[in-house]
């Protein structure tokens, strides 16, 4: 099969699980969970054509989405009042258009250079931007946002977009367009410049690309992705507020970026939907997530820079080769010390922010894992802490084995 | 308007020291690892934090010293277990590294002290006024904060200047590997600035904590500041952040404190002009400057103000 036909027919099953998955998860918080998963594989990928192809880490990304949302909910609004026959799913146009436009403007300042000094100039463009957010009140909305309603808009086909079914659907249309594109992108010699501007500037520049003009298009592009992204936000929640511009956001698309895998395409599609999928689901569970989040994260650096994708991608050839089981036994070794050490964790945090904050007017009684437990004693926080260190000890046992078990399937594969 | 100028220069300098002893470990470890460090403020949200419960069950002052010293040895372990090992995967991951600790840090001050400020008081040795100017108060504790700015200023500058440390520290900003080859540990020497750093910085949070509101969004909302810090003088150099740290101090202070807006200056014009934003105080657009110095300077001179070195 040539590599053209299997992406041709990867884009084919992408498009069918988008159509077929709110028919399978049809419940109100599936559909309104997808929804929202839509719309951050667009911002996710649209971050990673800056971080993962070009080599530019940026602070700020969520001025473009943001400011993408707030034109669009504004559009919307005005469309609605002068009663344009213009249908929602030309909204997300105007974020496109939107994004393009402050990416245009702030690219030509921030993409000068690379490196630390572009990561600092979007930082500070991003606390300017979400500081004038407070400041500029008929734009933003001050604290409220600004509101819209889909359904006051000329109707697309007899569609209305109240059901939250028919938004995703919009959303799931938007998506699939947007990864094509952005996928063909990569493909394009632009997408390949791209990934020589990252990788030796300098060699880029003696070929005789600009390096800058290079960058540039990129920040405007990926800018443009964001936009949508944030025009679909707008359509979706039916509001904008100065949240979706600030740091917490930006923060938040890197971290799914990262935790996805920035070295392959369909990675940060991957952060995307596991970390919406967790941030909804955890959010109802524990105080915690966050927490959560920001050690998965820092596991990803620290020990799979590659995040899940790379990982995912070793196991490729193996999988290939049919030699996948010969690492199962390994696998499921350290699977008994890691569960170990994550429950273990996941006790010592919840009983210590049970007993520091909670404890003195809910009592020391609590619930963890659907079990009942009383954080004041001390047999609970003993087995916790027998837990966690007695996994971490595990872990290290069984490291070397699984170290052991990787060279010898590689090897074999390589033999084969 | 004397007592405002007064006031204000005071307060601002003040701040601005406060700024530089964050930002002072801040350039060192940037430009001896070449490490821009997310966490940085959050040690100094961890100092605060440190200094409130050794305070209220020992008292302040043994909190003083120990809060300080704790938070340097968690820095140091932090470097040693965390940053050590993510320094093979390059910049960009050590960058994402502190940013991914800044935010667990965060996290894990919510999940053990609330996110609500907590209540870390002036101690009552120091709760009394210091003088009285144009009828105006001026509080013992702000003289103290400042006096302990100083002093670690000029500790610092002993250590740098006059030691053996410092030399080698002075040579591994520049020449890291000649330093090596002269036989000297330098990842030990990295460990060592930033522990120190980070105890810098907790002492700042010590200090500042009863002062300013010690609660869990602190690291945050300091954090991009202490970056404009560092940009504005010039990234790696000390003087420089001692330039921009007074500087942003002083801007910030007066920029709240000047209470006017473009109507107040031209008139109603103003409006027909700018619309809304006619109407908008200095005091609104205060923390907006230091981002807008950053991007200016970023844009016109990329090395900072006193800096000789683009990242």
């Amino acid at each position: 099969m040539s590599q053209s036909l299997r992406t041709f027919l990867g884009f084919v099953l992408f498009a069918a699980a988008l159509a077929v998955a709110p028919l399978v998860f049809s419940s109100g918080l599936a559909i309104t969970m997808m929804s929202l998963m839509g719309v951050m594989v667009i911002f996710a990928l649209s971050y990673n054509m800056l971080l993962g192809q070009t080599g530019l880490l940026s602070f700020g990304h969520a001025v473009y989405y943001g400011l993408g949302g707030f034109c669009a909910a504004h559009a919307m609004n005005y469309i609605a009042r002068n009663k344009f026959g213009v249908p929602l799913p030309a909204i997300p146009l105007v974020g496109a258009a939107a994004g393009l436009f402050f990416g245009a403007i702030f690219g030509v300042v921030s993409t000068r250079r690379a490196g630390t000094v572009f990561s600092m100039i979007s930082l500070g463009i991003g606390e300017l931007v979400a500081a004038l957010a407070g400041i500029q009140r008929s734009f933003f909305g001050g604290e409220d946002g600004i509101a819209t309603n889909r359904v006051k808009l000329a109707p697309f086909f007899g569609y209305k977009f109240g059901p939250q079914v028919q938004v995703y659907y919009l959303i799931a249309a938007w998506c699939l367009i947007c990864v094509v594109l952005m996928y063909a992108l990569t493909r394009t010699p632009f997408g390949r410049m791209c990934n020589a501007v990252r990788d030796n500037p300098e060699r880029a520049e003696f070929v005789g690309y600009s390096t800058q003009r290079v960058r540039f298009q990129a920040f405007m592009l990926s800018a443009m992705f964001a936009g949508v992204a944030g025009a679909l936000a707008a359509i979706n929640f039916e509001l904008m507020n100065s949240q979706a511009i600030g740091a917490g956001t930006s923060g938040q698309v890197l971290l799914m970026t990262f935790v996805g895998g920035i070295g392959h395409f369909f990675g940060p599609i991957i952060g995307a939907v596991l970390i919406t999928f967790l941030q909804i689901s955890l959010s109802d569970i524990t105080k915690a997530w966050m927490l959560y989040f920001g050690l998965l994260f820092i596991l990803v650096v620290m020990f799979a820079p590659g995040g899940i994708a790379g990982w995912l991608s070793l196991h490729t050839p193996l999988l290939r080769g049919g030699r996948i089981l010969n690492l199962a036994p390994s696998y499921a070794l350290a699977a008994i010390p890691l569960a170990a050490v994550v429950v273990g964790g996941i006790a010592l945090v919840e009983m210590a922010h049970h007993m520091l904050v909670e404890a003195a007017s809910d009592g020391s009684k609590m619930h963890l894992f659907k079990i009942a437990i009383d954080g004041a004693s001390p047999v609970a926080w003993i087995v916790a802490l027998a837990l966690f260190f007695g996994g971490a000890f595990g872990l290290k046992l069984v490291w070397p084995r699984i170290d052991d078990a990787w060279g010898e399937a590689q090897a074999t594969g390589e033999k084969a | 308007m004397l007592q405002l100028i007064l006031f204000s220069t005071l307060n601002g300098v003040l701040y601005g020291m406060l700024l530089f002893m964050m930002a002072s470990g801040l350039t060192l470890i940037f430009s001896m690892m070449g490490v821009l460090n997310f966490a940085h403020a959050s040690f100094y949200m961890i100092g605060a934090y440190f200094g409130f419960e050794i305070s209220r069950r020992i008292g302040f002052w043994p909190g003083f010293i120990i809060a300080p010293l704790l938070v340097g040895v968690v820095g140091a372990l932090i470097e040693r277990y965390g940053l050590r090992r993510v320094h093979k995967f390059g910049h960009v991951a050590e960058l994402l590294f502190t940013f991914g600790l800044a935010f667990v840090i965060e996290e894990l001050v919510n999940m053990f002290w609330g996110k609500l400020p907590v209540d870390y008081q002036v101690p009552p040795s120091l709760d009394f006024v210091a003088f009285t100017l144009f009828d105006t108060t001026y509080p013992a504790y702000r003289m103290f904060m400042l006096a302990t700015a100083i002093a670690m200023f000029a500790f610092l500058i002993i250590v740098l200047k006059r030691t053996r440390v410092g030399l080698i520290i002075q040579a591994a900003l520049t020449h890291p590997n000649m330093v090596a080859m002269l036989g000297h540990d330098v990842p030990t020497v990295f460990m060592m600035v930033f522990g120190v750093g980070a105890a810098l910085a907790g002492l700042a949070g010590v200090i500042a904590g009863p002062a300013l509101v010690t609660q869990p969004s602190m690291a945050a909302l300091l954090g991009p500041i202490l970056f404009v810090v560092i940009v504005v003088g010039g990234l790696g150099s000390l003087g420089g952040a001692f330039a921009a740290s007074l500087l942003i101090g002083l801007v910030q202070t007066f920029a709240v404190a000047i209470n006017g807006s473009l109507v107040d200056l031209i008139g109603p014009t103003a409006n027909t002009i700018f619309g809304e934003l006619g109407n908008v105080t200095l005091a609104q657009i205060a923390p907006l400057l230091p981002y807008l110095m950053l991007v200016l300077v970023l844009i016109f001179k990329p090395t900072g103000l006193f800096g000789n070195r683009e990242t």
